[in-house]
């Protein structure tokens, strides 16, 4: 089991100062592990790290403390130059389509930028050449080459960044948010897209989200986050049919169901106010929103432990 | 033909910022900016083809005929020394037009060189250089200019020298603030996730997303070059003579005001003409290529 | 018969744009009864949030509209000055936008902004319309409302800026509410929220609320009928519990089953091929038609009508049959 891990993050913290004394614990002390060729879905309401902690996974963030190992090496605190050879294998797919391509640099060259980067084709035509592969392996075409994003739809351009992502054949893959800003229909096209590249060419994803019904299609195992903690982390369908964590079940039931027949006649609904996490609550984080909480919950801090087949963070299953 | 229609995207607003299409934009919008541009060809026009545009030299002195007024001859009068006055503009278009985009270029580069290092590093380069720029800015720049023509001297390369260093600080500010906003981006932040270099991001992404303000920028910093070099001249401190230049004209014809006031008032109005030309050209620009500014 | 608190017949909203006239809104009519919830449903650029700013009448340049009446209760709107008009919106329509913060002024403090809205619209005294602000501050379910009353729209959630928001729309007791989105911007624990409260204030007020949406799952949870837009028009309308168990038109089934395959377990998501079809371009005949898996001769040909299939369910379609 221990074999097969391709990204493993020991007690990572981040950690943005506001001012001397304030500072936003974005991240504390997470765990986790992404297996090989795995869909690893990281869910969890905005605000809550989750795109932070997948940026410092792949070295865009420094974390605060902790360690982050690639394929038995870490690369926390790496030298740049011994870096660079990781980095080619660790890809983002970003949010917002609009502005993750430059406006004023053709297809052609947002998708070549990786390949000049580390001159992986000998002249310019055969980058071109790789680049209407890239294309048509996200189901574009060698017509798009000379446009500039501005004239796709956001579905397109959310293509084109994909290719951008696999231009150098990594191995991991952050998708952040990649279908949240696209309409129902794309964004089923899209991640028809991710899933296929995924089996193709055997990517491993990080696939961060804030909806939990764009997950089930996608993922493997689904971890949730609440400020800047991890919840539960388990198999996508043990989490989808049997949550445990009160905020997993919270986000379950949240979500707005396409029939009205099911629709809810009461509805569980979180009291209070998301807490800052600039001062996160003592103990459970969760513990101020959380019906169930007790006197244990304010004070000592849960942490995750196998209940049931995956592994929760929650004092209610603590035997 | 059936994948085609597929992928084709519904294109709504793909007007370029390319050049026909800003000028197409331009003459759409903005008929004041067209007109500034014409303005501008004309003077750019006489200044190329002066000793082909009129019989005399800037130095040929017709003594018969000084202080004449305006006549068959000298159509725009002649100075204090019989010089022709039309000849006088025209020659002095080139020094205008010169010292008003020479040194432009010069501290446009300089500015956004040093507002894009110091806006994308941050730090300590940050630090460093936009104090220096504060401190260009603290001094009154017309004092500066002044200080320099002194310890310089006199001549067409000093001035350039002069204004490009007084210029320099406010570019460097508005880049700068345009790289801040930029670095953020997230197609930046995909460039170091890709690991490309810092060079290159500056270069390939931050400078090519700064040149439409740069290019607004360009045409208000030109009037108010010509406008430092017709003071400076105004005062003594400018071309060397014979050579002619506006400001200096002015400066000679304010002894004559009273006989001759064309002496005075033609480079003055050819002064305002152009420094408005320019200035409105500026705001033409900037409502085309800055979406943000669209008018209702 | 129950009387309607707005009346659309026959809108056409165009922009006017260099390239030609984009038509955001083409012959839409619909009606919201008193005391109902309405969705609007459909992709981006369907033409759904063109239609609510065209109830208000807030149409940005170059936007118009064309023809078409919109009447409230019995007042028709398209003939209003533009000083009337602004009576109408806030006492008697109000409007909701997707990101709160955009839409409140941040150098302002809230309860003050609220406030505002009731010196504009009542003769009360400063005393009087903040206690009206804290009562429905209160009611929209803004907990210590008093201290935040007080707060600067930044320092306040996303979540409660949208409360502060409704608070706003709703302090006038308008007819009519139009949400343009109102939870999109939300997550989804605070999303429920929020739909809990326009449900509430829907039964306790009174007011008709006009729901705009790219999301099946809140339509389905709230409204009472559903309209469908796709490139301007209304293609099905119906009844909420009608439109899902029955859904007619090729582009609701296609979205309806986009949506309900994210939650089976299949190898492949079902999609709707293509692209929205550009506005400057439609096809001649139905705009759906080159996205379409049930497409014929005549669809190229003409637009088809909207025509009832079932008492109160219209389709624009030609291949569902007018033989009902």
């Amino acid at each position: 089991m221990q074999d097969n891990t391709l990204i493993k993050v020991q007690d990572l913290s981040v950690e943005f100062p506001l001012s001397s004394k304030k500072k936003v614990h974005a991240v504390s002390d997470v765990s986790l592990e992404v297996k090989e060729h795995e869909v690893l879905a990281l869910v969890g309401e905005s605000g809550c790290g989750k795109s932070t902690l997948g940026k410092a996974m792949i070295q865009l963030i420094k974390p605060t403390a902790g360690e982050v190992s690639f394929k038995d090496a870490v690369i926390t605190n790496m030298p740049a130059k011994a870096f660079r050879d990781y980095r080619r294998q660790m890809q983002i797919v970003f949010q917002d389509p609009y502005a993750s391509l430059d406006p004023r640099m053709s297809v052609r060259d947002i998708i070549a930028e990786p390949l000049e980067t580390y001159n992986v084709c000998a002249t310019p035509k055969e980058t071109t050449e790789r680049v209407v592969e890239l294309l048509e392996a996200v189901g574009l075409s060698a017509d798009h080459l000379y446009r500039y994003a501005h004239q796709f739809s956001g579905g397109q351009r959310q293509r084109i960044g994909i290719a951008r992502a696999i231009a150098l054949n990594p191995s991991f893959i952050v998708c952040d948010e990649p279908v949240s800003a696209l309409d129902v229909s794309v964004q089923n096209q899209i991640l028809n897209l991710l899933k296929d590249l995924q089996e193709r060419f055997g990517l491993t994803y990080l696939f961060i989200s804030h909806d939990l019904s764009v997950v089930r299609f996608i993922a493997n195992r689904v971890c949730v986050m609440f400020l800047g903690k991890l919840c539960e982390l388990g198999d996508t369908e043990t989490i989808y049919t049997n949550p445990l964590h009160p905020y997993t079940r919270f986000l379950l039931d949240a979500i707005p169901k396409a029939d009205p027949h099911r629709r809810r006649k009461e509805r569980m609904l979180l009291s209070g106010e998301l807490p800052s996490p600039v001062d996160p609550p003592s103990g459970c984080r969760f513990h101020t929103r959380c019906p169930y909480a007790t006197e244990k919950c304010r004070t000592q801090e849960p942490e995750m432990k196998p209940v049931e087949g995956r592994m929760v963070a929650c004092h209610l299953y603590a035997e | 033909m059936e994948k085609k229609n597929i992928m084709d995207a519904p294109v709504l607003y793909d007007e370029q910022n390319t050049f026909r299409g800003v000028m197409k934009r331009l003459f759409r919008e903005n008929k004041l900016a067209i007109l500034s541009l014409v303005i501008i060809a004309i003077f750019v026009i006489g200044a190329v083809f002066a000793p082909w545009l009129t019989p005399y030299g800037y130095e040929d002195i017709d003594p018969i005929n000084r202080l004449s007024g305006l006549s068959k001859e000298h159509p725009l009068g002649a100075d204090e020394l019989g010089r022709d006055v039309l000849t006088r503009l025209l020659y002095g278009s080139r020094i205008s037009l010169l010292v008003g985009i020479v040194p432009t270029i010069i501290s446009m580069l300089a500015g956004a060189v040093l507002g894009i290092v110091a806006g994308y590093m941050g730090g300590r380069v940050d630090s460093v250089i936009m104090r220096l720029a504060d401190i260009m800015l603290a001094f009154p720049s017309m004092l500066l200019a002044m200080v320099i023509m002194y310890t310089l001297g006199d001549g067409i390369i000093n001035i350039f020298l002069a204004l490009a260093l007084v210029n320099w600080a406010s570019v460097a500010r508005i880049v700068r603030a345009e790289t801040l906003k930029l670095r953020e981006a997230e197609f930046v932040e995909a460039a170091r996730s890709i690991g490309v270099s810092n060079f290159k991001i500056m270069w390939r992404h931050i400078m090519p997303n700064c040149i439409p303000s740069m290019i607004v920028l360009f045409t208000l910093n030109i009037p108010s070059a010509i406008l430092s070099e017709s003071s400076l001249s105004f005062l003594g401190l400018g071309i060397e003579k014979p050579m002619a230049s506006w400001g200096m004209m002015v400066n000679i014809g304010r002894q004559y005001l009273y006989n001759n006031p064309e002496l005075s008032l033609v480079p003055s109005i050819a002064i305002m003409l152009i420094v408005l030309a320019f200035n409105f050209l500026g705001d033409g620009l900037r409502d085309v290529l800055d979406p943000h500014l669209k008018k209702q | 018969m129950e009387k309607m608190t707005l009346q659309v017949n026959d809108l056409c909203t165009s922009f006017f744009t260099d390239k030609g006239e984009i038509k955001a809104v083409n012959h839409v009519s619909f009606d919201v009864p008193k005391r109902s919830i309405i969705g609007i449903v459909g992709e981006s650029g369907c033409g759904k949030s063109m239609t609510a700013r065209s109830v208000m009448r807030l149409l940005k340049y170059p936007g118009k509209i064309v023809s078409g009446s919109i009447a409230i209760e019995d007042k028709e709107l398209t003939a209003l000055t533009e000083a009337e008009m602004s009576n109408v919106r806030g006492e008697e329509i109000s409007m909701i936008f997707q990101e709160p913060m955009t839409s409140l002024n941040p150098v302002m403090k809230v309860g003050k902004q609220v406030q505002e809205v009731v010196l504009l619209h009542r003769k009360v005294t400063k005393q009087e319309a903040k206690k009206e602000v804290i009562r429905i501050f209160e009611k929209v379910g803004i907990s210590e409302p008093e201290k935040r009353y007080e707060c600067y729209p930044h320092e306040l959630s996303g979540g409660l800026r949208q409360r502060v928001m409704i608070a706003m729309a709703m302090i006038c007791r308008p007819k009519l509410l139009i949400a343009d989105e109102p939870t999109t911007a939300l997550d989804v624990t605070v999303e429920a929220q929020i739909l809990e409260l326009m449900k509430n204030l829907r039964d306790e007020i009174g007011t008709s609320i006009i729901l705009i949406s790219h999301n099946l799952g809140v339509v389905a949870e709230l409204c009472d009928y559903v309209h469908v837009m796709y490139a301007g028009r209304i293609v099905e309308q119906a009844e909420t519990f009608e439109l899902f168990d029955n859904p007619k038109h090729p582009y609701t089934i296609g979205l309806m089953n986009a949506v309900d395959s994210l939650e089976k377990k299949q190898g492949v998501l079902d999609t709707i091929p293509g692209t929205v079809p550009n506005l400057l371009d439609l096809p001649e005949g139905c705009s759906f038609e080159p996205r379409c898996g049930k497409r014929c001769e005549k669809c190229v040909e003409c637009v088809p009508e909207l025509h009832e299939i079932a008492p109160g369910h219209l389709v624009r379609c030609h291949a569902c049959g007018q033989e009902v």
